[in-house]
């Protein structure tokens, strides 16, 4: 009964298998995520810009993930079957994914890979990620506008050069504002975990902040805010149903276009290998709409900080930038440039603590 | 100073409450010698339970008997496996968890990024507004308080009345409880499905007061970290209590700590809940004695009647 | 009428072999109907599931690649469990031994002398039993109960990890991301099939599994476990210290989880990250007792554990399955495995439907 049960369902997959290998108008396109879809962030962003693709091209492609794929040993093998199974184009979307792509790149010379937040390329691996830092310049721009205990919390995920950035751009910009407001960082050791994430809103508030940011993926944070009655700026996703009251903003995700256009590019051969690194202009990321109880000037700042960063007239990391100790790093006038950027660990003067190295 | 120390401690008992639901009732569990280690998928599916009710219904109070009642029917399928079919305890409940964060994510999967209200909070006029005591002692929503009611009537049961003595029976020594008459399997089911209801409902209180959400592995292991408190409790409510405000109150002081800018690298600062439980673990375990009198014996145990 | 499990007079011969398939069996049948019940083609999605991960050899040797681990930290835990020594922390035995090899390989990394892979192996396998000496040492020292003070152990490895791979173990020509440098040739594990990622660690840990067999079934020290395991008390009569079984269990399921942590990152992985077991100390334990804390069972288990592993992941990449229904299967599949093995012990015979305790009690 089994036998004949697993036979007839080998001749069924077999089947199955010949209709996919014959319809080869179709291009496959294969995602890998080091979360759950039902995270509310980071992969959950991700996978929204997989079903814009469905939406784009509709019958012409067919789209594939693996969630929740730990970035140890496993994910060279999931890569590499979603490479065997036949897919033309393979996202990895977590930066973890980065050796086992480029080891499944070389075994797989015809099949292009997607590689999101790395450094390390191949004529078929090509490497993309969003400068939203250019979303924490705006979110401390508002911060700065908003806040009058002076002290702004941060919530921080992990010590790496993306949320250290991230850090500094807000801190930044919130000094730009108003030069006697310092940020204070709690650093959850996790991506998310509401549970945690609320504790350390909590833990903050307390400590006198009145804006809330965060680099972890849940609206804990915000809920919190809205709770304790300060403002708040969501991440990933416009988190703002989640507290209407404190939600200024959200530093928002967008993969969609990036990703539809390197199907496209695919389908038309012209697919090569590239460098991305795309911000506000490119709309890679983008501000959720401001809250309306926010005040008209903090409105108008954001708005003209983002038409200036998109037209190229602003720079996040424009000096004079002095670190902790109040030396000058980047002269008045003169920009960090992209490799100092993609390897930032240091803060600038404004963060309270130390980074530890 | 007391305004912190008063948010400190407001805080620590939020993060503290589901675990001593789930930790309270797995206590329970393990005192009729049931070892049930699918706490934490039994708390997501009453965490995904609890929240698809009370979003549907709109009512917190459906939401929270949603929770317990998803939690009885994991500990049920648990019960089922290891008392009626006499599969291993230790591995049915990690097999409970897996499958607890697989349906809970598969019901859940609509109700990602829906918001929701949080619980209200109960504010009574002139006490609440007393410095420390107020907001410490009254600024909490009502499963707060049915949480440390839980532990006193825990202790009560245990202790005091006559169910408890049988229970405690039951998992000191089986075979000489179903001799004098009891039936210890049915008591066993009653004990486990205590335990899946209480773990129900700290994972409804993680989505609907604590966190009001639902987002995949919300728990993120403090079933685990209920488990460890029984354990840390030495198998006494009172201590569970202890436990879980010991664990929460070390896991805010260290955000707080981080937040007033120390030179040390955060990870250290995140191991300090963990070591502090191994410490004053130590401390207390040192009376052998006491602690053999509390664990029940016959823990983890298959029982047949006939055997 | 009721159905009544009745008590053997000794374990079924048979069934010890036949529950395995008797639970395979039953998984087929309502694992279909759960698939049919999720809109997925039962059939297709158990060939899926079973068949075709393991249909050819790169396949194959990927099993072995994902049992490899569970069986080394298993086989470690039963030996403990049988003396009822509760190690829950393989997890973070397994990270401290990845810390400890793996930092060999970054202290010595401008070296490619051949006595690194060993030196690495054993700071490995050091690595997790000292980590796995400290519950050893509370426990016999303070009586303090090892299932805590394991587990809580686990999310301090994880931590220290961290801070290592954003510190002093991070690349430095890393852009300063939390990932160690990737260990050259020298300090990886040599594969056993070109193309594949099958290491000389399935060796090792086919190796492990005969060692214990031999340990538990020949030694003085196997027996001692085995008849403290049976009756705790026994031991002390028979003048044999229970605190010499719990640190030799502790150390000896802490080293193989250890050893498994190492070859993963010399393995495998091939550098250290922050993240390299997807909690395969965890799994281990279900192995141990999916394989009745048998070293050959362990053996099957591990093998069996891997595939519903792999195979979650090939009906999520062939038929757009979300994990969470092939979490549900593999719950599924455990309830039956760990279920079925009642049938060794007790058969099943239909009763008259009156109390059962009364009827034991007229007995």
């Amino acid at each position: 009964m089994i036998k004949k049960l697993l036979g007839t369902a080998a001749a069924a997959a077999l089947a199955v298998g010949l209709m996919a290998g014959n319809a080869t108008a179709q291009t496959k396109v294969g995602f890998i995520y080091v979360g759950p879809v039902g995270d509310h962030g980071w992969t959950y962003r991700h996978d929204q810009g997989r079903l814009a693709i469905e939406k784009e091209f509709g019958d012409k492609v067919k789209t594939t993930y693996v969630e929740s794929v730990s970035e140890g040993a496993d994910a060279e093998r999931v890569i590499r079957k979603l490479a065997q199974e036949g897919h033309d184009l393979i996202f990895t979307t977590s930066f973890g994914f980065m050796n086992p792509t480029l080891k499944v790149a070389k075994q797989f010379p015809n099949v292009k890979f997607e590689h999101a937040t790395g450094y390390k390329r191949d004529a078929n691996v090509s490497t993309y990620a969003a400068r939203f830092y250019e979303g924490r310049h705006v979110a401390g721009l508002l911060a700065g506008k908003v806040t009058k205990s002076n002290v702004v919390g941060y919530i921080a995920s992990f010590p790496i050069p993306e949320v250290v950035r991230g850090i500094n751009a807000f801190t930044m910009a919130l000094r730009s504002v108003k030069p006697e407001a310092e940020v204070k960082v709690v650093w959850v050791n996790t991506w998310y975990d509401p549970g945690k994430e609320s504790d350390a809103a909590k833990a903050l508030i307390d400590q006198g902040a009145d804006v809330i940011s965060q680099h972890t993926d849940s609206p804990a944070p915000v809920q919190i805010a809205q709770e304790r009655g300060v403002w708040a700026i969501g991440q990933a996703s416009d988190m703002s149903k989640f507290a209407p009251k404190s939600h200024m903003t959200a530093i928002l995700d967008i993969w969609d276009h990036y990703y539809i256009a390197r199907v496209k590019a695919v389908m038309d051969g012209t697919w090569q290998s590239q460098d991305v690194w795309d911000g506000l202009d490119k709309g890679m990321l983008a501000m959720a709409p401001y809250n309306e109880a926010l005040p008209a000037d903090a409105v108008a700042m954001a708005e003209q900080a983002v038409a200036d960063i998109k037209s190229g007239k602003l720079h996040p990391f424009t000096g004079p930038i002095k670190d902790q100790s109040g030396k000058v790093v980047v002269k008045a006038g003169e920009r960090l440039d992209d490799k100092a950027l993609l390897t930032m660990d240091w803060y600038v003067e404004g963060v309270q603590g130390k980074l530890p190295k | 100073m007391i305004d912190t120390t008063a948010a400190i401690l407001l805080s620590m008992i939020a993060a503290a409450t589901p675990l001593v639901f789930a930790a309270t009732g797995e206590l329970v569990t393990e005192k009729s010698g049931v070892l049930n280690l699918g706490v934490e998928g039994m708390m997501l599916l009453g965490a995904v339970s609890g929240f698809a009710t009370t979003v549907a219904t709109g009512s917190p109070v459906l939401g929270v008997v949603a929770g317990a009642l998803a939690g009885i029917g994991m500990s049920l399928l648990f019960a089922f496996l290891t008392l009626t079919m006499l599969a291993n305890q230790v591995a049915s409940g990690l097999a409970l968890t897996l499958f607890g964060v697989g349906l809970s994510a598969l019901i859940g999967q609509d109700f990602v990024g829906t918001p929701m209200d949080a619980l209200p909070k109960l504010a009574i006029p002139v006490i609440s507004d007393l410095p420390l005591i107020g907001p410490v002692l009254f600024g909490h929503d009502p499963l707060v308080y049915l949480s440390v009611a839980l532990v006193g009537a825990v202790y009560w049961f245990l202790n005091h009345s006559r169910g408890g003595l049988v229970l405690r029976a039951v998992g000191e020594n089986h075979h000489a409880a179903h001799a004098i008459g009891y039936h210890v399997i049915g008591i066993r089911y009653l004990a486990v499905m205590f335990g899946g209801a209480m773990s129900g409902i700290g994972g409804a209180y993680l989505s609907l007061a604590y966190t009001p959400m639902w987002i995949e592995n919300m728990t993120a292991g403090r079933g685990w970290i209920a488990l460890a408190l029984v354990v840390f409790a030495t198998w006494k409510p009172g201590w569970v209590l202890i436990g879980a405000y010991l664990f929460g109150g070390v896991t805010i002081a260290q955000l707080h700590i981080q937040g007033l800018g120390v030179d040390i690298p955060s990870q250290f600062l995140s191991m300090l809940p963990y070591l502090a439980t191994i410490l004053v673990l130590v401390m207390i375990s040192r009376d052998s004695l006491r602690i053999r009198l509390n664990a029940p014996a016959c823990i983890g145990k298959v029982f047949h009647p006939d055997s | 009428m009721l159905l009544k499990l009745e008590p053997r007079g000794e374990r079924s011969k048979v069934m010890i072999y036949a529950t395995p398939f008797i639970a395979i069996a039953l998984t087929l049948f309502f694992g279909a109907g759960l698939f049919a019940l999720m809109g997925h083609a039962p059939q297709t999605a158990l060939y899926t599931f079973f068949i075709k991960p393991v249909s050819d050899v790169y396949g194959m040797s990927e099993l072995l690649v994902k049992a490899t681990p569970l069986i080394l930290c298993a086989v470690g835990l039963a030996i403990g469990f049988r003396a009822n020594v509760w190690n829950i922390g393989a997890e973070g035995q397994l990270i401290a031994g990845a810390i400890a090899g793996g930092g060999m390989a970054l202290l010595f990394h401008d070296s490619q002398g051949l006595w690194l892979l060993p030196l690495m192996i054993v700071t490995g396998i050091a690595g997790g039993m000292a980590w796995a000496a400290i519950p050893a040492f509370l426990k016999t020292r303070f009586n303090a109960n090892e299932i805590l003070t394991s587990l809580m152990l686990t999310y301090v490895a994880t931590l220290l990890l961290s801070y290592l791979v954003n510190g002093p173990y991070r690349d430095p020509d890393g852009f300063n991301f939390p990932e160690s440098r990737i260990f050259h040739d020298a300090a990886t594990l040599p594969i056993l099939f070109e193309g594949s990622r099958v290491s000389i660690s399935a060796i090792i840990a086919l190796f492990v599994v005969l060692a214990a067999w031999m340990l538990l079934s020949r030694s003085l020290i196997g027996f001692q476990i085995r008849v403290i395991g049976m009756t705790p008390s026994a031991g002390s009569f028979a003048g044999f210290s229970a605190k010499g079984i719990i640190w030799f269990t502790l150390l000896v399921s802490g080293g193989l989880a250890g050893l498994a942590g190492i070859s993963e990152v010399a393995g495998p992985i091939g550098q250290l990250l922050p993240v390299i077991s997807p909690g395969y100390g965890f799994t281990a334990i279900i192995v141990a007792f999916l394989g009745r804390l048998h070293p050959v069972g362990i053996l099957f288990a591990g093998l069996l554990m891997a595939l519903s592993y792999i195979g979650g992941e090939a009906v999520q990449i062939d038929m757009g399955m979300p994990l969470a229904v092939t979490g549900v299967f593999q719950g599924m599949l455990l309830f039956f495995l760990l279920s079925a093995d009642v049938l060794i012990r007790y058969r099943i015979r239909r009763v008259a439907a009156r109390p059962v305790t009364v009827k034991a009690r007229a007995e």
